[in-house]
Parts: C-alpha cells; sequence; structure tokens
C-alpha cells in the first residue's frame, strides 16, 4: 500500500497557506513561473536553493534560512517532482492528489451521494466539501500536456451540475490528450439539458462509467438503495447513448448480483448495446460492504461459470467485456483475455501464494482490504503443468 | 444494519402489475415459451405460466422479476420498459424507409446448362432475343437510383449472365458513372455458374470489385446429376473456378449458394464437407423453392417438409460438431434467425420479414424490361402466374411501379402483425411474410397456415434453435456469435 495521506514531519511557515494544492518542481523543472509551485529540497545545500514561496523536505531535512517550509514523513520518500500535494492552511495534514508517474490518478469530486449502496467502499457523508471540487480545478491547471489519464469520482460529481461541466471543460482545454473518466450514478442524465451540457463538452476522451446493478428495476434499487434509481439512470444511459457519448457500464459482483449476471449481460447487450464497454468488477471489501459483509460477500468462485458465460455472451455481441479486480485464480482460463490489471496501484496487494504463482505480473492481485475478506481458493498457477494454455492466452491479453 | 432498508422494499409495489404485448408456444405441457413483442424470449415451467396467467405470482417472485427484465410485464404508469420496447421496435424496423437495396438485372434469359429444376426456365443458349437490351439496361438503372437506400447492390442473374458480358461491362460502368453525383454506397454480385469464366471476366471483377456468386449442390456426382450441360462437367467448372476467384480476387470474393433435391437429403454431410473443401466456410442449407421447372418435373413434390427438417437437423448438427472441433463453420439460414432472436436487428432476409421483402427488399428487371417484385415472382411468372409482375420499364414511371397494387397488397395483406395466426404466433418476431411462396402454394397471399409447409418448416426450426440454445452450452455460444455477425 502506497500512502496518500499523513502529518508533515515539521512545519515553518511564515503565515498560514494561502492555497491547497502545490505541484512539486525540482531545479530541472523550475521556472520562473511561482504560482503555486513548491520546491522539493533535493540533496543540494540550502544557499543554492533558488526562489519559491514555499519549499517541501524528505524526512530528516529541515531548512534553517527562513524560509517556509514543510517536511514530509518517511512515508512520502517516494514523491518527486511533478507530484502534486494538497495542504491545510497550517501545512501539517498532507495529502498526495496526483502522482505524475501513475495511469491511475483518482480525483475525489465530493463525499455526498443520492445513493446509499449496500457494498459502497466511499460511504456517502452528507457535508459540504466543495472545496473539493475547488481543489479540483487547481489540480487540473497544475497538470502538463502530456497527461495521460484521470478519474474524477465521488460520492456522486453531477451533484455539482454546471460546476462539473466547468471542470470537464478546463480538462479539454488544458489536458486535451489525457482520458477523462467519470464515475457516476447516471441518474442526473436522465434530465436531457444536463446530458446535453455533458455532451456540448465535445471531449472525445470523456468517459462516464454507470453501474447497473440489475435487469430489472427491483434488483437494482435495492442494491443502491433508492427507489425509482433504476428507471433514472437507464434513461440517463439512453439521454447519453443519443447523444453518442462514451459510456462504461460497470456491474460489481457481490452476493446480490452474482446470481443475476447472465441477465444483466442480456438486458445490457438487448437494451444498451450502444455502450462501449462493460466492466464487471470484483468487490472491494471496505465502507459499507465491510458492515454489510453477510448480504454482500461471495467467494468469486462461486459465481466463475456465470462470470464466465456473462463475458462470452458480451463479448459475442459484439460488446468489449472487462473484468475487473478479479486474481486469475479465481476465474475460467477463458476469461483471462478480458482480466484487467485494474486494481488502483497504491491499494494493490498480493497474497503470500502470489510469489511463487507463474502469472502474478499479469495478474490483478487484490485491494489492499482482502485483509478483511479474501477467497479460500487463491492458489498459485504452475508455469509447468499450465503453460501450454497460459502462454497463447496471455498473448491475447495484450498487457 | 438498521441504515439499510431490506429486498423486499424494493420489490414490485403492487400486485396490480400490467401486461406487456407478448405471445407464447406450449413446447410441452411443462414447458412453456413465451416471447415479448421484440422477440426476447424466456422459457416458463407449466406451473408458472398457470400461475402468471393466474395472476397468483407473489411481488417478490423472482419469475416476476424475470418478467420485468424481459419486458412482459410492468408496473401501472411505468415508462422505462414502453420506452425500450418502442427503441428496440424501432430499431427492428429501421430499414424501411430506406427501401430496396437489391437490385436484381436478369441480363439473359439464356443458359448453357439445362438443370431439370431450373426455377428460371431457361431457353436454348442462342435465342438471342432472350437478352437483356442497352435501352431496357439504362432505365432500369433509372430506377436503381430512384430508390431511397444508401445501400445498393446490382445482381446480375440470368439465365446464364455471362452470356450477355458485354452488358454486364456497360451497366457497372454506366451504375459508377452516376453514382459519382449520386454517392450511395454501390456494389455488384454476379451470379453465375462460372463454367464460362475466363480471365477477361475475373480482371473485370478486380478492377470493379464485382463479387461472384456460384451454386455448388455438394459433392461431383450429385452436382453434376442436378446441373447437366454439355462435357457433364458442371461441378468440375465450378469449382476449378471457385479456386480461380479465390486465387486471383480474394477468398472473401466468392461464396457458393445450393440448391436441395431429393437426391441431396441423405448426403447433408457430404455437401458440408464439399463446401469445407473448397475453403467455403459459410453454408446456406436452402429447402427447393415451389417454383420453376421444380414443380413442372415433380421434384418440388418429390420430398416434403418433414424429410427436408431430418437434411436441415442432421446438418446444423454436423456444422455445430465441426464447430466443436474448432472449425469455424456458420450455416447461414441459422445465422439469419438468430439475429432475429438474439438481437434488435433484422438482417431483411427478403424470405424472412415483416413487412415481406417482396419490392422494398429486392426489384428484378426482367431481360424484356418487365419489373418483379422477388427473383421468385419472376419464377412464378414463368409458370404463367403474373400476380407479382408490377409493370415494364419501357411502360411505367417508378411511382407506378412501386405504388403498383402488385407490390403493396399483399405487402399489406401479408404483414404478419396483422395475418391472422402470424399475429399471435410467439414466433413472429423470427419469422416473415412470403406471399409469393404462398401464392405458389396456395392461391393467395396469407396460405393457410395449419397446412404450410413454410409456417411447419420455420417452427421446426426455431423451436429447434431455440432448444439448443437453452441446453447446450456450446451452441449457445456458436449461436450467439453467429448473431453478432
Amino acid at each position: 500500500m502506497i500512502a496518500l495521506w499523513g502529518r508533515a514531519s515539521q512545519v515553518e511557515l511564515a503565515a498560514p497557506l494561502e492555497r491547497a494544492v502545490w505541484l512539486l518542481i525540482d531545479r530541472e523543472t523550475a521556472t520562473s513561473h511561482r504560482h503555486a509551485r513548491a520546491y522539493l529540497v533535493g540533496d543540494e545545500p540550502e544557499d543554492e536553493l533558488p526562489e519559491c514561496d514555499l519549499y517541501v523536505t524528505h524526512h530528516g531535512r529541515t531548512l534553517n534560512g527562513g524560509r517556509s517550509f514543510i517536511q514530509l514523513p518517511e512515508r512520502f520518500d517516494y514523491l518527486t517532482a511533478g507530484d502534486i500535494l494538497g495542504f491545510d492552511s497550517k501545512g501539517e495534514r498532507v495529502n498526495v492528489l496526483w502522482r505524475h508517474e501513475s495511469l491511475q490518478n483518482s480525483v475525489l469530486l465530493t463525499e455526498r451521494c443520492d445513493h446509499y449502496c449496500l457494498m459502497c467502499s466511499q460511504p456517502p457523508k452528507n457535508v459540504d466539501d466543495d472545496h473539493l471540487l475547488d481543489n479540483a480545478f487547481e489540480l487540473v491547471r497544475l497538470l502538463p500536456q502530456t497527461t495521460r489519464e484521470i478519474g474524477f469520482t465521488g460520492g456522486e460529481p453531477t451533484l455539482y451540475g454546471d460546476s462539473l461541466i466547468k471542470l470537464l471543460r478546463l480538462c479539454r482545454n488544458l489536458i486535451p490528450h489525457s482520458a477523462v473518466h467519470v464515475l457516476s450514478n447516471g441518474r442526473r442524465f436522465s434530465n436531457l439539458d444536463f446530458a446535453l451540457d455533458w455532451a456540448g463538452i465535445d471531449n472525445p476522451n470523456q468517459m462516464v462509467g454507470i453501474p447497473i446493478y440489475g435487469p430489472e428495476p427491483a434488483l437494482h434499487d435495492y442494491v443502491v438503495q433508492s427507489q425509482g434509481a433504476f428507471d433514472h439512470t437507464v434513461a440517463g444511459i439512453l439521454n447519453l447513448g443519443r447523444l453518442q457519448q462514451r459510456i462504461e457500464i460497470r456491474v460489481v459482483v457481490h452476493k446480490q448480483t452474482a446470481p443475476h449476471l447472465v441477465e444483466i449481460a442480456e438486458f445490457i447487450s438487448r437494451n444498451l448495446p450502444f455502450v462501449e464497454q462493460v466492466a464487471l468488477m470484483g468487490l472491494e471489501m471496505i465502507g459499507f460492504a465491510r458492515a454489510n459483509i453477510n448480504d454482500i460477500w461471495i467467494d468469486p468462485i462461486d459465481y466463475r461459470n456465470e462470470l464466465t458465460e456473462a463475458v462470452t455472451l458480451l463479448d459475442r455481441k459484439g460488446l468489449r467485456a472487462l473484468v475487473y479486480n478479479h486474481p486469475l485464480c479465481l476465474i475460467d482460463r477463458e476469461v483471462w483475455p478480458y482480466a484487467v490489471r485494474s486494481i488502483s496501484d497504491w491499494k494493490n496487494e498480493y497474497h503470500p501464494e502470489c510469489l511463487r504463482c507463474s502469472v502474478a505480473h499479469d495478474c490483478s492481485g487484490f485491494f489492499y482490504s482482502a485483509k478483511y475478506r479474501h477467497s479460500d481458493h487463491i492458489k498459485a498457477i504452475d508455469p509447468r503443468g499450465d503453460a501450454m494454455h497460459a502462454l497463447p492466452l496471455l498473448e491475447l491479453a495484450g498487457r | 444494519m438498521s441504515k439499510f432498508r431490506l429486498a423486499e422494499a424494493f420489490s414490485a409495489a403492487s400486485d396490480e402489475w400490467e401486461l406487456l404485448p407478448f405471445r407464447f408456444e406450449r413446447f410441452s405441457p411443462e414447458r412453456v415459451l413465451v416471447t415479448n413483442m421484440v422477440g426476447e424470449h424466456l422459457f416458463l415451467t407449466g406451473r408458472e405460466f398457470d400461475d402468471f396467467m393466474g395472476r397468483r405470482l407473489p411481488n417478490d417472485s423472482p419469475l416476476v422479476r424475470r418478467l420485468r427484465a424481459k419486458h412482459v410485464i410492468r408496473q401501472p404508469n411505468e415508462q422505462l420498459p414502453l420506452d425500450l420496447l418502442a427503441l428496440k421496435t424501432r430499431t427492428r424496423y429501421r430499414r424501411l424507409p430506406m427501401f430496396t437495396g437489391l437490385h436484381i438485372f436478369v441480363v439473359s434469359l439464356r443458359c448453357e446448362h439445362s438443370c431439370p429444376y431450373c426455377q428460371v426456365s431457361r431457353q436454348s443458349e442462342d435465342k438471342a432475343s432472350f437478352d437483356m437490351s442497352e435501352e431496357t439496361a439504362r432505365r432500369a438503372l433509372d430506377a436503381v437510383f430512384r430508390s431511397p437506400s444508401s445501400q445498393i447492390k446490382i445482381e446480375f442473374q440470368g439465365g446464364e449472365p455471362l452470356l450477355n458480358f458485354q452488358l454486364i461491362k456497360d451497366i457497372v460502368a454506366e451504375a459508377k458513372l452516376r453514382n459519382l453525383e449520386e454517392g450511395r454506397n454501390l456494389g455488384f454480385v454476379i451470379a453465375t455458374n462460372l463454367a464460362l469464366l475466363d480471365d477477361e471476366v475475373l480482371d473485370f471483377c478486380g478492377e470493379n470489385d464485382i463479387y461472384l456468386s456460384t451454386s455448388l449442390d455438394g459433392p461431383a456426382d450429385l452436382h453434376n446429376r442436378n446441373r447437366p450441360r454439355p462435357g457433364n462437367d458442371s461441378w468440375e467448372r465450378a469449382v476449378a473456378g471457385i479456386r480461380r476467384v479465390r486465387e486471383t480476387l480474394g477468398a472473401d470474393r466468392v461464396s457458393a449458394l445450393m440448391t436441395t433435391t431429393e437426391r441431396s437429403l441423405d448426403r447433408v454431410t457430404d455437401i458440408v464437407d464439399c463446401y469445407l473443401e473448397q475453403g467455403l466456410r459459410e453454408i446456406f442449407l436452402r429447402p427447393l423453392s415451389p417454383y420453376g421447372f421444380a414443380i413442372k418435373t415433380k421434384s418440388f413434390a418429390a420430398y416434403d417438409a418433414d424429410r427436408w427438417l431430418a437434411f436441415y437437423e442432421e446438418g446444423l448438427e454436423y456444422i455445430l460438431e465441426l464447430n466443436r472441433r474448432g472449425l469455424d463453420v456458420t450455416e447461414i439460414f441459422a445465422a439469419i434467425i438468430l439475429k432475429k432472436m438474439l438481437t434488435n436487428d433484422d438482417p431483411g432476409y427478403v424470405d424472412l420479414t415483416s413487412p415481406s421483402g417482396i419490392g422494398i427488399g429486392a426489384l428484378v428487371y426482367n431481360y424484356d424490361g418487365d419489373v418483379y417484385a422477388s427473383d421468385e415472382g419472376r419464377m412464378l411468372a414463368e409458370m404463367r402466374d403474373t400476380t407479382f409482375l408490377l409493370g415494364n420499364l419501357h411502360e411505367n414511371s417508378w411511382e407506378e411501379l412501386i405504388l403498383s397494387p402488385a407490390l403493396l397488397e399483399p405487402l399489406e395483406q401479408s404483414f404478419t402483425l396483422s395475418a391472422p395466426m402470424c399475429n399471435e404466433c410467439a414466433f413472429e418476431p423470427y419469422c416473415g411474410a412470403d406471399p409469393v411462396y404462398h401464392q405458389a402454394t396456395s392461391g393467395d397471399y396469407l396460405g393457410r397456415k395449419p397446412v404450410s409447409s413454410f409456417c411447419r418448416r420455420n417452427m421446426h426450426i426455431f423451436k429447434l434453435l431455440l432448444e439448443r440454445y437453452e441446453s447446450d452450452p456450446f451452441a449457445r455460444e456458436i449461436f450467439l456469435g453467429w448473431a453478432g455477425r
């Protein structure tokens, strides 16, 4: 697990910080532009440091020349220039907002949500956290043109309405080559005006990921704990489809949805065949998933047949099927080509059994939270016994 | 966790749910097929069906969920199921405004073969009066470009169209010239026995992206008995032609169709093997149609629907077995039906779509300028039944042809959603209207469904495909692939 939050080891500030978001620069990336830039001190002597509004040092390095600086704890030793940090005004709380070497940067826009999903990994809070959106604007302005991917999540980002549209416009203008992925429950798109605004952003790299948890309202509404959710969400997807927007359907597989995977795949392929891809996602055992463990937990080995059939159906009907968050040892071989190393690197873990597994480097591994509950069937895959099958399949995976 | 509500709180809120349009078919007392208005299907047990019809299902019954998911029922005032059904229905019929994509030019009725089952009553080879004239061809092209379809395919037929190759060349050149302004997606096919294939024809086809469609009835002895020609070498010429086309123009540039005769019925594996040997991976196991010489020579009466069905079933089984062994082979009739069963698309296959594909799917321009609503309509006319003659290119305008009662009446009368017995048939979404077939066999556009071989044959195949789809995971995967082609 890579640390993304922590407390500063030492703080010396001339005045409280007036901004929350800071881009780390070093000697090579420093320019005359000082706005929102914090200099990450390397091994140079203090008197050779360039002029800067704020300095950041790694653990153990102190500045004595009266400069404002924040010393990071040891767990942040991995940070380098190009990464982006968030500080509170006292500089004590440190939050890693962007790791430039990662392709899985996900930006939390709000913890508010109009759903209350049984397995939510980020349980909603009814708090005013608009500053998260403000920070996201700041963040996007600091990102380089070479940015390849940015994800926005919540909570429910579309609760911001116009402000979200503005943020996504900024993405299109400032990082036009970057994939922009937004996770949403899709309900707001049932309002055609909002869907039109979304389409009006006109960013071919923009995609929305929307969950569907059943082939009909009763199951979906139960999973998201909201009456009428299914109808709104599907109507939203239809609006986006009409406007030729890129859509990913996400199905989190758990005890409630697993028995209906094939029906869900049938529903999507017949009613929403215009979506770009369908992701079948393994459960992350945190948040409400832990609280509702008896209603939610199912060992992936117990639905591997349904998973295979759903993936086959989607694929044969011309939809791109993706399997997220499923270790290879728990799914059928024929599903391996669809499996994606999807778990964000910072919370990705492997089981001791993985150390002697021949395909661990191609495997999603586990969420950090698997320590709370994981399959009883995790098993190293032996290269000798399985090599004949494993080789061509792994090439197909294209990873 | 008291913060979370139980599943029951979200199940159908009232037992007042309403029926959406659906149809059913009892496969057995214990097994009932239910299809919704766009052909999505599910199987119920006899008990479940009775409870469903008697409204004895509890709200949280798993069957209520299944019926809702397949848009067979809805809650009162629920809008989404209607919107989705409307979208699927519109998708199904989306071809209609862009009508007539296929235009068949009978450039010559002459043929050097003398097949006893020939459905277009060939004439001997030397009668130049059975060739299409340049003037007729020009008028036919006028009609082609009056049709609103953005996809235009011109198919040259006969007789043997290569006997009038010069006209084919002229038509292709003229059509391409006109298309510079029209900007349609224009393609050409020559339906030929390949016996007259030579370098000039090959070069021309290569230069103009023309596809070739030929006849291959199976192994040499079967094919040559079906298709007599001087020298008794029809099979040898066809096979050599297929190979030459594949080698010079590309493997996808030639396809073959078979005609089924009584002699074919015991030999379906030989026929399939013959196709494989030629490198052909698409096989259309076709019934013999009741037109032309086929009826005169009693070929048609010689075997009934059941014998053909046994032939078809054995062939399909064999093709599935080949797939199981890793060979990618497709049976086209099943593929057309499966697309209608498992997707919202209607491939618009002329004999299996509703409204019928006559006229709006294809138009036939005969050598003498007569215009028919389908190729089978032309065959019927050769038997002196001109029901489907829409007019003549030299006498009638496009409007007169396309609005002819000879087209509109059979279209309207055979439309399956209003045709007696079709309208209540669970297989209606998979089937089609074939007014020409029924005109030929029973003298009206509708036919009498209980004795219609068309009906009997198609219903049997629909059941066969659905049963295999439900019970055999391997067949299901193959079928899904065929449907998605």
